[in-house]
Order: structure tokens, then C-alpha cells, then sequence
């Protein structure tokens, strides 16, 4: 292994830029003459809009021009849109209400944004948004998920009855239903997997640029995939055809899923500019904007039930979840609950009957879609506090029930879709336990328990589908695009190399693990192969990142158009050297012909393809450039095993993490120090929906937790050090085996951490977040039996 | 509009701000340095601190005037003669950052507690002292690394 090739521990390329404030994020770029966008957002969660009188702030000093939801509509500016169909259990199509980029005639939530200011500065914008006066008819808001179903709750969408999307189901119900019939046991639990904020640390960003001259759009957006942002804005929104509107993404800070989606601000900011004559609009979003506006994860309600035999086999598994959507369907918001959910329902299990049932729902809340995990996190929260509450039920040891359970053998295919291709779950476990040194727990127990702490230990057997997904396969599950990714390789006649990959990078360090896999294979220096990404007229199209698909997608688009460069470069070669192309052999950066000391290294071959004169260009074309698109022909399924162990002070609820182990089977790794930092981010994201984070809106609709103050992000005294460890079933489904690192943390650690808290207390469950509040109320029985 | 001056990364600089211009929008806006960032707006996340007259402050808390005549020293500044700052290195040596947002902020505040708490720093000490800092990539781990290797080379 070279210090720069796949499973070196390189030290990041991007890094120089970011540790010395030379990042190019959005906010950073400034175009001449750019005025600032301001959006005058709904006070209401519920409200009619009567009439918006803008007379006075168009006028106001510095105010270029002010748009509101009749001028979209006058102007053919279309919605922004869900690109995923989900049927529901009737055949009939989810019932998605229209979401215009500035509310017409309704607002939906406190945050909807109902007008935009432009103007040249951004205090010139507040004033006049001050000045705009909007009648609203208040209606009463709906904002609990489980009520909104039920007669008389308020209709948030016209089109969506009893506020229901859909009503979707998996699995097979009759035999499922019987297996519970003829269980031994039966674990019950209800499980609330709390809303969160993804909260990336870069808020939303967007400059609309527009080009009178070429009837030209260019966006510079925080985007984790701007070529699906172009072709929602432009076959959706209706703004400009593909070849007029540039999307550019720069260095973008986090994404976590939450820049997946195309917002209205983006669409708003493009269009603006047009109105306001040319004049670049830029719009940043204050923090605020952020916790009102960004689409957040999670947020189901779920009734999960676990059928075993008298000996801890589990025979069935059925589950009933409401999701919550928020007010408007998201980019990708019907996927999440639906196939991202229950397909991985049989967790690291052979479990022959599963039957879950999602109803979607409208509430009057922001969005709702992917967050990291997207899920996931929600299916192996249910799996593995499941499992785990049955094993104390049936007196089995939680590792030992598991074991008694696992998938054995593969390919397994499960009842709800997925067939795992690879894995070893007992691999991962028994390296886990050695590494806490699980039979060391109970005498830790004790220690805690003489200084008044109650000490937990609680496992996480999870798996994930990622390496988002075969084209076809979705499709067949109602995706309204293919999820393959494509990549240019372009050698320069001085063999240096540009990669054009349609992924998109946003902390990942693609930069550095792409390079990696380019040096390994051509044998050149890491520091001689750029990674171009992020615009829409240098790469010609992607599909971006999101659902850990970089590697196992766009990293195995590159290798096969790096095959093609090989093969072509092998016939300039052999015409130089004249040799038959069937002894030329490339290795560690040079080809040879085979039994002779012929030799020339790559970059003399790129500079022959070329200069081309050693080769008939009738035959072979000039030129060393190539490129391809993968299409991936199963998901990838990486799995492990966290364990953590926590403290609960006995008088206070307050809770300390004082161990982790995460041993991970995430296949072949590129660079196991960027790896690792993936595993570190996830899991403390997982801590954070675990002990500290919460969305939390009133019963009218408010946001209550709209700053950092009040919405607790994870802090470093929060957390431990992580203890990390590997195994490696090679992924069978990609040439590189890999399966992909980005997401695992966030799946498994909340089940981890809560089955721990519930072993520390004795209790059937705490709700998410396991504030000290919530632990001291869960607490209550110790102080009575203690009375 | 008052007329304010400061030296900024060692550079005497000037200009005209409104009252209540922040310190952060003067550097951003006024002096074209984006290294520093905005990821708040209630002085919680810590990506816009700055060090003014040797102190670490939340330059989104501070106003551009009343850092008139004021010794500021941004991210830009650190490295001197294109050397890397000591924490710099260490953040890119233990991968102490990934989206790269708020590490200029958390390289600024890692000098600040090596000022204040020597060149000795346990691990829990670092953890307590990034309280104003928030990262959403890293889970911290690798930053307390980087602080605490940054710390034993300054």
C-alpha cells in the first residue's frame, strides 16, 4: 500500500483551505452589484391570507422590488415538488398538496415564507418587510402527528383528507398475523423517535444571478447535489430549461441530508434577480431562518411488537408508525418512512414474518425528509429496542438473544425487500464485547452504584441499506429518478488528472479519498489528480451525496472510467512501443511490454495520446479522456455493533456516556482516518437525538426551540472519546467492496444509548431525549420503592 | 457614519460602519476576510471568534465601533511566512475538522485556552473550555486531539 493510495491514512488535500479561512462557501461569494433577498415569513402556523398590502415597502428607500405568491403565479413560477410516488394501501397515488415558493393564499406553518424584499442592503430589506401588511384569517393549528388523522382536526391540505399522504403497508399482514398468534412471548413497545433539527453547521445559502443578455440563470446554493437541483428548477419549477440555468455548489459547511432538498428560497433568489433587473439576489439564512425553515428528520410515532418462541427465536415482527411530513412534502420526504424505513425492519435478523404499516400525515409544522440515516435510524431504533426489551423479558442475555437470531448465511433475503449480500454479525458483536470487556460489567455496576450512580450497558446491532440504490429498483418503488452517478476522467498530456465526479462533497473529503483511488490505480502521486464537483457546467450530471453513496456509487463511476482510460492508454501504448496490445501490462504506474525492458511511464503515454503522432488516428482517437456512469446493481448493507455504557446520577437524572465501542463492518475502506471522523460525527448526532435534542412547537403551532438556546446541540462535554474497531465482509456488489461509512453512526447509536439508559434505571423505556427532566420522571419508581 | 480604524492580522485598516455594525460584518463585508463565519445568531456556535487585543471574542457580539483602535487577529493571520500556525497543523494532522466551517472559530478558541490554560491540557479541560463552540461533523474527538496536540507544540 503507497502512503496515498486506497487505505492510507492521507491527511486531508482540502484541509489547507479550510484551516487557513480560504473556504469558498456561499455566503463567501459576492457577485458586483448583488442586493440581498429578504423573506417576510408566516407569524401563524395556520392562516389564511386575506390580502398583502405591498404598496408601502416598494417604495421604501434602497428596495429594488417585492414578490409575493400572486407574482409567482402570474409569472408561471411552479411549486417545488416531491420526486417520490408512494401508493398507498388502496392503489391510490399520496396525496401531496401543492408547495408554492411563496404561499398562495394559505400559510401552512410559522415560517412559510410569504414575500421576498430585495433591496441593496439587508437593513433596507427589514425596514420594508416591516412596512408590508398582511391580513390573515387565523385557523387553528394541527400539530400533533397522532391527532391529525382524526375528525375535526384542522385540514392543513385541501387534497389530503383526515391530513393523510398516504396510508402504505410492507410486508405480509396474514402471516405475520399468525406468527403472533402463535408466539410464546410477546414484547410491546410504543417508541416516539423525536424530531430533529439537522442543524449542519453552515446555514442555507443561495445567489440567483440572471443574464439578460443570454436569457442565463446561474445559482450558487448550499447544495449536496445542484444537478438535481437544476432539473427540479427547471422540468418543475418551470424557471429555465437545463441548458440556461448553471447550478454551482461550492464548499458547502455539512449537509446531513438537509441540503438535499430544493427549496423555495433557492427558486425565489433566481427569480428575484430576473424581476429586479439582472441584479445578483443573495439570500443567507440567519440561524433562525434555519430552525423554521430547514427540513427536519425523524419524527415518528410508532407501536412495534416482537413475536418469539419459548426459546427467544423471533418469529414475527409488526409495526405501525405515524410519520409526520410537517406541512409541505419535501424533495424526498415520502421515501424516508416508507422504503428507508421498514425495509430494514429485520434489522441483523432472520426474521421470517414482518408487517408494518405507515400512515403519512400533514401537520402544521416545517418539512420533514432525510436527516442523516433517513429511516434507518428510525428501523433499527424499533429493531433494536425490541430485541433487547425481549431479551430482559425472557431472561435471555441481550448479546446471546441476538446471536440466537443473527443472519447467517448469505445472500438473505428478507420479507420486506432487501437481500443482504455480506456480512458477519457475530464478527462485529464479540469484537465489541471484548473491546468494553462486557464481563466486566457488572462489577462496574457495583462501583457506580457505591458513589449513587445508576450504570447501564445497552447494545446496537444495527444495518443499513446504503450505496443509494439501482435505478431500476426504485423506480419500481416509485422514485422519479435513477440513483446511478457518473464520473469524467480527463488525463492532461503532462499526466496529471481531472476527475469530474457527480458526487458532491460537503466534509466527506472527496478531495483526498477519490484521489486516493485515482494514485492507486495509476500509480501517480495524490497530489497530481484534482476532484472537480459542485457545478452543473463542469460536470454534466450527478446525482449527488446523500444515503452513503459516494464510494459505493460514485467512486466505483470513477474506477470504470478509469478501466477505459487504461484500456485506451494501453493502445497508445502499444503503437509507441510497438508491441501488441495484448503484451502491453500496466502496473504501478507504468506500462510494459511483457518479456521485453520496453517501458513507459503514464504520463508519457498521456502526452503521446496527445501529441499523437506515433499512432493512426484513424484507428485511435487523440486524447486521453473518458468518463461513465454506474449504476449500481443492489444496495450495500453495512452493520456493526455499538455498545455504550452510561452513568445516571441517582439525584439529579443527569446522564454521562463514559464508554463507547463501535466495531463496524463498512467493507473495504479508502481512507480509514476520514472513516473514522464519519463514525465519530454519526454517533454523536445519534447521542444528540438520544439525550439532548428536540424539536418542540407548541399546541398553536409556535416553535419553541428556534436558537441554540433553547434547542440543545450536542457539546463537547457531552460526549466521550469513541473506541473504534472494524471487521470487513467485502461488499460483493461494487469492484471496490465498498459499502459506505457516512450514516452508520447516526442508525445505531440512539437505540445504544437508550437501551443502556433503560437498563441503568430498570424501566420499559424513557422518552427521546433522555433529559435529566425526562429521567428524573422515569426515576419515580426508585424513589418510591426507596421511601 | 463613524469613521473606525484597527489593525487587523497585523494590517492597519479602516472604514465607515453604521452603529450597529457587528465586528464580524466589518471583517467579512468591509474586509473582504470570509474566513471567519456567521452560524448564528445567538452567540452559541462560536464560529465567528476572533481574537481582539489578544482575547478570544464572538465577533458577531462585539460592534465594529467599540473594537475602534483594537489589535485584531482573524484566522487569515495565524500563518506567518506561509507556516502553519502550530494548532492549524494539528487540526490538519489529526483531522480535527471536515465541512471545515467552524474551524476557524475552533482553531481561534483552541489558542485562546492554550493562553489561558498552558500547553498542558487534559482532555476533559479542552471539552469544558469548547462549551461556546459547536461542531456538527466531528463529534468533537478529533478537535479535543487537535487541541491538545496544537497546544503541546505552541
Amino acid at each position: 500500500m503507497s502512503d496515498t493510495g486506497i487505505g492510507a491514512r492521507m491527511l486531508r488535500k482540502e484541509d489547507h483551505r479550510f484551516i487557513t479561512g480560504k473556504g469558498r462557501y456561499t455566503d463567501d461569494i459576492n457577485l458586483p452589484g448583488q442586493a440581498v433577498g429578504y423573506f417576510l415569513r408566516s407569524p401563524h402556523a395556520h392562516a389564511e391570507i386575506k390580502k398583502i398590502d405591498i404598496k408601502k415597502a416598494e417604495k421604501a428607500p434602497g428596495v429594488l422590488c417585492v414578490l409575493t405568491g400572486e407574482d409567482a403565479a402570474a409569472d408561471n413560477i411552479g411549486g417545488v415538488i416531491c420526486g417520490w410516488m408512494i401508493h398507498s394501501k388502496d392503489g391510490s397515488p399520496m396525496k401531496a398538496g401543492p408547495h408554492p415558493v411563496l404561499a398562495q393564499g394559505k400559510v401552512r406553518h410559522v415560517g412559510d415564507q410569504v414575500a421576498v424584499v430585495v433591496a441593496h442592503t439587508m437593513a433596507q430589506a427589514k425596514a420594508a418587510a416591516e412596512m408590508i401588511n398582511v391580513t390573515y384569517k387565523v385557523l387553528d393549528a394541527n400539530v400533533d402527528p397522532v391527532a391529525s388523522q382524526k375528525r375535526g382536526a384542522p385540514q392543513v391540505h385541501d387534497v389530503a383528507s383526515k391530513n393523510t399522504v398516504f396510508e402504505w403497508e410492507i410486508g405480509d399482514k396474514g402471516a405475520t398475523e399468525a406468527a403472533f398468534s402463535n408466539a410464546a412471548h410477546i414484547t410491546t413497545l410504543d417508541l416516539t423517535n423525536n424530531r430533529l433539527a439537522p442543524n449542519a453547521m453552515e446555514p442555507r445559502a443561495a445567489i440567483g444571478s440572471y443574464d439578460a443578455g443570454e436569457d442565463h440563470y446561474t445559482l450558487y446554493t448550499t447544495s449536496q447535489n445542484p444537478h438535481v437541483a437544476r432539473l427540479v428548477i427547471s422540468a418543475f419549477v418551470g424557471l429555465a430549461p437545463e441548458h440556461k440555468l448553471r447550478v454551482i455548489a461550492p464548499d458547502v459547511g455539512g449537509g446531513f441530508g438537509s441540503k438535499i432538498f430544493i427549496y423555495a428560497e433557492e427558486v425565489v433568489c433566481l427569480w428575484a434577480s430576473k424581476r429586479a433587473g439582472g441584479v445578483p439576489v443573495k439570500w443567507v439564512a440567519d440561524r433562525s431562518e434555519a430552525f423554521l425553515t430547514d427540513a427536519n428528520g425523524r419524527d415518528h410515532v410508532t407501536r412495534a411488537e416482537l413475536a418469539t418462541d419459548k426459546d427467544g427465536k423471533i418469529t414475527g415482527l409488526r409495526a405501525k408508525t405515524i410519520a409526520n411530513m410537517g406541512a409541505y412534502l419535501s424533495t424526498f420526504a415520502s421515501s424516508v418512512p416508507t422504503y428507508l424505513y421498514a425495509t430494514l425492519l429485520s434489522g441483523q435478523y432472520n426474521i421470517p414474518n414482518i408487517y408494518a404499516e405507515v400512515d403519512a400525515v400533514y401537520t402544521n409544522t416545517s418539512p420533514v425528509d432525510a436527516y442523516r440515516g433517513a429511516g434507518r435510524p428510525e428501523a433499527a431504533y424499533v429493531v433494536e429496542r425490541l430485541v433487547e426489551t425481549a431479551a430482559r423479558e425472557l431472561n435471555i442475555d441481550p448479546a446471546e438473544m441476538r446471536r440466537r437470531n443473527f443472519v447467517q448465511s448469505f445472500p438473505h433475503q428478507t420479507p420486506v425487500i432487501m437481500c443482504y449480500d455480506a456480512g458477519d454479525f457475530d464478527a462485529s458483536l464479540n469484537k465489541a464485547m471484548e473491546m468494553i470487556d462486557y464481563a466486566g460489567f457488572e462489577k462496574r455496576k457495583a462501583a457506580a452504584a457505591r458513589k449513587g450512580k445508576l450504570r447501564g450497558i445497552g447494545f446496537s446491532n444495527y444495518i443499513e441499506a446504503c450505496g443509494i440504490a439501482p435505478s431500476a429498483a426504485v423506480g419500481s418503488l416509485g422514485a422519479g429518478v435513477g440513483l446511478w452517478e457518473s464520473a469524467e476522467v480527463r488525463v492532461n498530456p503532462v499526466g496529471t488528472v481531472e476527475i469530474l465526479t457527480g458526487s458532491h462533497s460537503h466534509g466527506q473529503g472527496h478531495e483526498t479519498t477519490f484521489a486516493q483511488l485515482v494514485s492507486d490505480r495509476l500509480g501517480i502521486p495524490a497530489d497530481q489528480v484534482a476532484i472537480v464537483h459542485g457545478d452543473t457546467d463542469k460536470v454534466q450530471f450527478g446525482m449527488g451525496t446523500y444515503g452513503s453513496r459516494s464510494g459505493a456509487v460514485g467512486m466505483t463511476a470513477i474506477s470504470k472510467a478509469l478501466d477505459k482510460i487504461e484500456a485506451k492508454a494501453k493502445k497508445v501504448a502499444a503503437h509507441v512501443m510497438e508491441a501488441s496490445e495484448s503484451d502491453v501490462e500496466f502496473k504501478d504506474g507504468s506500462f510494459s511490454v511483457k518479456g521485453t525492458d520496453k517501458k513507459m511511464a503514464f504520463g508519457e503515454v498521456a502526452l503521446s495520446a496527445y501529441v499523437a503522432h506515433k499512432f493512426p488516428t484513424s484507428e485511435i482517437e487523440p486524447g486521453l479522456k473518458e468518463g461513465a456512469f454506474h449504476d449500481p446493481t443492489n444496495f450495500t448493507f453495512p452493520a456493526g455493533c455499538h455498545i455504550c455504557e452510561l452513568e445516571v446520577d441517582a439525584d439529579t437524572g443527569v446522564t454521562e456516556i463514559v464508554d463507547w465501542v463501535a466495531v463496524d463492518d463498512f467493507g473495504n475502506v479508502i481512507n480509514p482516518m476520514i472513516v473514522e471522523g464519519q463514525v465519530h460525527g454519526g454517533i454523536a448526532q445519534g447521542i444528540g437525538q438520544a439525550l439532548t435534542e428536540a424539536v418542540v412547537y407548541d399546541e398553536g403551532g409556535q416553535l419553541l426551540t428556534g436558537s441554540y438556546m433553547d434547542y440543545c446541540m450536542p457539546r463537547a462535554d457531552n460526549l466521550p472519546s469513541f473506541k473504534l474497531g472494524f471487521t470487513n465482509t467485502e461488499c460483493p456488489s461494487n469492484p471496490l467492496g465498498i459499502k459506505g461509512c457516512g450514516e452508520a453512526g447516526a442508525i445505531a447509536a440512539p437505540a445504544a444509548v437508550m437501551n443502556a439508559m433503560t437498563s441503568a434505571l430498570g424501566v420499559k423505556d424513557v422518552p427521546m431525549p433522555a433529559t435529566p427532566q425526562n429521567v428524573w420522571n422515569a426515576m419515580a419508581h426508585l424513589r418510591e420503592a426507596a421511601e | 457614519m463613524p469613521a473606525i480604524s484597527m489593525t487587523v492580522n497585523g494590517e492597519k485598516v479602516c472604514g465607515d460602519v453604521e452603529g450597529r455594525t457587528l465586528l464580524v460584518d466589518f471583517i467579512r463585508g468591509n474586509l473582504g476576510k470570509t474566513g471567519t463565519h456567521v452560524g448564528c445568531d445567538t452567540s452559541q456556535c462560536g464560529a465567528c471568534v476572533v481574537h481582539v487585543d489578544g482575547k478570544a471574542i464572538k465577533s458577531c457580539t462585539a460592534l465594529a465601533v467599540a473594537c475602534d483602535g483594537a489589535k485584531v487577529n482573524t484566522v487569515e493571520g495565524l500563518a506567518t511566512n506561509g507556516k502553519l500556525h502550530p494548532m492549524q497543523e494539528a487540526f490538519r494532522e489529526h483531522h480535527g475538522l471536515q465541512c471545515g466551517f467552524c474551524t476557524p472559530g475552533m482553531i481561534m478558541a483552541g489558542i485562546d485556552i492554550v493562553k489561558r490554560k498552558g500547553k498542558k491540557l487534559k482532555e476533559e479541560t479542552i471539552r469544558e473550555e469548547l462549551e461556546g463552540n459547536i461542531c456538527r461533523c466531528t463529534g468533537y474527538h478529533n478537535i479535543v486531539k487537535a487541541i491538545q496536540a496544537g497546544a503541546a507544540k505552541m
